[in-house]
């Protein structure tokens, strides 16, 4: 009673308004849930749902026999978690990758922001040699390990063969553990094409006039890149950064291709290829220890998770968004 | 009228009941029977796309089956994760055709319906099948599969090699271990710090077992139960092998250079004299015969300590997957597909295809072990060419001494930790004892967990 009393009292044409905005404000908040709609269902069904099924594999015996309902999913506790503590494999799995990801992931974003400065300067061209260093992208990455076998094969390989013409004899990458992972930093090289677009668009976007006040006050080139460019493009970097990082700590096709998917079934797979995500296969659907395999995937999650938030710890140090305020 | 009603419920309970029946027997069959009809859909699953010898099977056991069978074959190998899928969906093929040893793995966990009773409906004499191919698909007792090819393994020695090393081909052989590192030291070569010429290829760690058989043991007990992979046989096994590859520089060189051979071409590594001897499955012949003729080679067995001929068996076979809506058919088509009729009208039209072609004929070696005595009896014809018509005798000998490894819970985990052992021995990370010890304690752990 109260409020109708109380909405008697609101004039006219203002009660209007404020009804009319009410329901525009109703409308468009149904607008944006049914555009939001599509992409919740995906994420419930594509990956919440199978990441709590899997937490739940991962505390159970889940094999075979479970997939296939010829048993019941019995509850093992923290045993699959125990295991992963205790298997050799995991910690020869987890120093490969971490070594793998420590090197690519520099090494892709110097190279990319190398090649993204260049292509920024060029007046001429420009867009057709974007495309041809996009290119490499969109190999597809089976090919890529199959390629990393023959150019760096150690006898007739094309990468020992050019070191020969400058008298450095060649290691061999594909059979020496020595080398192994970082023919393969070597080889993720080649695929930079989207964090170079990414670079090249945000060095585009610094704004011209604080190259101009900078030269204005002396800035040699060097000075110019590590005090404009490197802070208005660290945004970028920051967000290759995690990317790249997370991408590297899940490396799996091109190595599988290249070490333990080959015609003779994995026979030759040597240990200092075996990346995390790599044994996690192997047990899932190969060895058939579901449970297990699922708490290997927790287990690589919880380091993604604690390796990201470092970084974004880190990075507000290094990271400068414009119009912050610090 | 209550007659009326008394009726209906008479036939709706008896409809009931025969769909009950039905379904019962379809769906949770505990061993594979012959109850349903010779009509119908037979669903295979990992079957081809395959050669003459594999299509020629297959219209065969169509034929056996009859007109009112509709034959549904994707065409595609046998995948893990697409089995498990199916699996999953309650959506599984009525016959499947996989690697025996990944039987042992799926029939531990219930996957696979024991054969028993196919084989009782069906008649199959399994006395026909070579033992050491059927102790591959023999799980507790049980028969899980019928067995294809054998890929019986012999010694291919490169003459022509062996004579520019100045070495007698007899004392190239597996025999005497000592004489065999002296031929391999005198046939390899070595030129400007890479390998040019392997002088004899072990072939680890793909044929391990058969290394270590070499002393009449084996790499898991008999009932797939028990890892054996620190053994002393196993230990000295990989430690000669390694040997044998160390005196090429090692394994980076050795492999790097077998990695460029053109194992199936023209220009491959006997015709261009890039090996002198190694051992090889059966059907390397074929390529040798289709692409190089006109190579000196002799075949020879891989012999054990007191000189006996052994052989390791590997290859697919057929199976039924618990679930089989139509195990009956299924089974009917393992049979044809694996029958001495069926070995024997493709090996004809195989023979008959290569003399209008001008090719060699090689044979073929099966896990049937009647088909392949006719086979050759009946059809092979000498080709007038010593070393391949040689070679061809060895192979239907050998089939006699043929081994399996045995059938494990965890096959598939035991046959990684001792690949991985190898390759940690060859990588130079881990002496042959270190590594088979960690390969040891990997095969138990692995047994423990499958046999929860």
């Amino acid at each position: 009673m109260t409020s109708v009393a109380h909405s008697t009292t609101v004039p006219g044409p203002r009660r209007g308004a404020r009804r009319s905005f009410s329901r525009f404000l109703r409308a468009e908040t149904w607008a944006a849930y049914a555009f939001i709609l599509p992409w919740a269902i995906g994420f419930i069904a594509l990956t919440a749902g199978p990441m709590a099924a899997s937490l739940y594999f991962s505390l159970t015996n889940y094999g075979v026999e479970q997939i296939a309902g010829f048993a019941a999913t019995e509850y093992v506790g923290a045993a699959n978690y125990r295991q992963v503590l205790e298997d050799e494999k995991i910690r020869t799995s987890l120093y490969n990758t971490l070594f793998y990801t420590v090197l690519s992931v520099p090494a892709k974003m110097a190279v990319a922001l190398g090649l993204a400065m260049i292509l920024a300067r060029l007046l001429r061209f420009a867009g057709f040699f974007r495309t041809v260093f996009y290119l490499p992208d969109i190999t597809p990455p089976v090919a890529i390990g199959i390629m990393l076998l023959l150019l760096f094969n150690g006898s007739v390989g094309i990468v020992n063969t050019v070191l020969g013409w400058f008298g450095i004899p060649g290691p061999f990458w594909t059979t020496d553990p020595n080398w192994i992972k970082p023919s393969l930093v070597i080889m993720s090289v080649w695929t930079i094409g989207g964090t170079m677009v990414i670079y090249l668009a945000a060095l585009k976007s610094v704004p011209r006039h604080l190259y101009e006040a900078a030269a204005m006050d002396g800035a040699k080139p060097w000075r110019q890149f590590k005090d404009v460019t490197l802070p208005m493009i660290s945004p970028a970097l920051f967000f290759t950064f995690i990317i790249l990082t997370i991408a590297g700590l899940q490396t799996f096709t091109e190595v599988y291709t290249a070490y333990f998917g080959t015609g003779s079934a994995g026979a030759e797979s040597p240990d200092a290829a075996l990346m995390n995500v790599v044994y996690l296969f192997r047990q899932a659907f190969e060895f058939f220890n579901m449970g297990y395999a699922s708490a290997m995937a927790w287990l690589l999650f919880v380091i993604i998770m604690i390796v990201t938030a470092i970084q974004f710890v880190v990075s507000r140090r290094f990271v400068f968004y414009q119009g912050e305020k610090r | 009228m209550a007659g009326r009603w008394k009726g209906r419920v008479l036939l709706v309970a008896a409809a009931a009941l025969l769909g009950l029946t039905a379904a019962s027997a379809a769906g949770a069959a505990p061993a594979a029977t012959t109850s349903a009809s010779q009509s119908g859909t037979l669903n295979i699953y990992g079957f081809g796309p395959g050669d003459d010898v594999a299509n020629g099977r297959a219209e065969y056991a169509a034929a056996q089956l009859g007109r009112g069978v509709t034959i549904n074959n994707p065409r595609g190998g046998f995948n893990d994760q697409a089995f498990l899928a199916m699996l999953a969906s309650r959506n599984v093929p009525d016959v499947v055709y996989m690697n025996r040893n990944a039987i042992g793995s799926y029939a531990a966990r219930g996957a696979l319906v024991p054969l028993a009773s196919c084989l009782r409906a069906e008649r199959i004499d399994l006395s026909q099948y070579r033992a050491g191919a059927l102790n591959e698909v023999r799980y507790r007792g049980q028969v899980y599969a019928l067995p294809e090819f054998t890929n019986q393994i012999t010694l291919i020695v490169n003459n022509t090699v062996a004579q520019q090393a100045g070495v007698n081909v007899n004392d190239i052989q597996t025999t005497n271990w000592a004489k065999l590192r002296q031929a391999n030291r005198k046939m390899l070569r070595i030129e400007n710090g890479q390998v040019t010429r392997i002088g004899f290829d072990p072939k680890i760690p793909e044929f391990f077992p058969l290394w270590v058989k070499w002393f009449g043991a084996d790499i898991v007990s008999k009932d797939g139960r028990t890892p054996r992979l620190n053994s002393p046989q196993a230990i000295a096994a990989l430690e000669f092998t390694h040997s044998l590859i160390r005196d090429h520089g090692g394994w980076d060189r050795f492999k790097a250079f077998r990695d460029t051979w053109d194992f199936f071409g023209r220009q491959n590594q006997v015709a261009r004299n890039q090996v002198g001897a190694w051992p090889m499955e059966s059907w390397y012949y074929n390529v040798l015969a289709d692409n190089s003729p006109g190579v000196d080679i002799t075949a020879k067995y891989f012999t054990n300590r007191r000189g006996g001929p052994i052989t390791f068996f590997q290859g697919n076979g057929w199976v039924i997957p618990r679930g089989s809506k139509n195990p009956g058919l299924a089974c009917k088509w393992m049979k044809a597909m694996t029958s001495q009729e069926a070995w024997l009208k493709v090996a004809k039209d195989r023979f008959d295809l290569r003399k209008r072609q001008g090719r060699e004929f090689t044979g073929l070696y099966t896990a049937n072990g009647r088909a392949d005595v006719k086979i050759y009896q009946d059809i092979f014809q000498p080709m007038g060419r010593r070393n391949f018509d040689e070679a061809v005798q060895k192979l239907v000998q050998v089939s006699r001494y043929g081994f399996a490894v045995p059938v494990s819970p965890a096959g598939a985990e035991i046959r990684q930790a001792y690949l991985d052992a190898i390759n940690r021995v060859l990588a130079g990370q881990q002496t042959p004892r270190a590594a088979l010890n960690q390969a040891q304690r990997e095969a138990v752990a692995a047994v423990r967990r499958n046999s929860r």
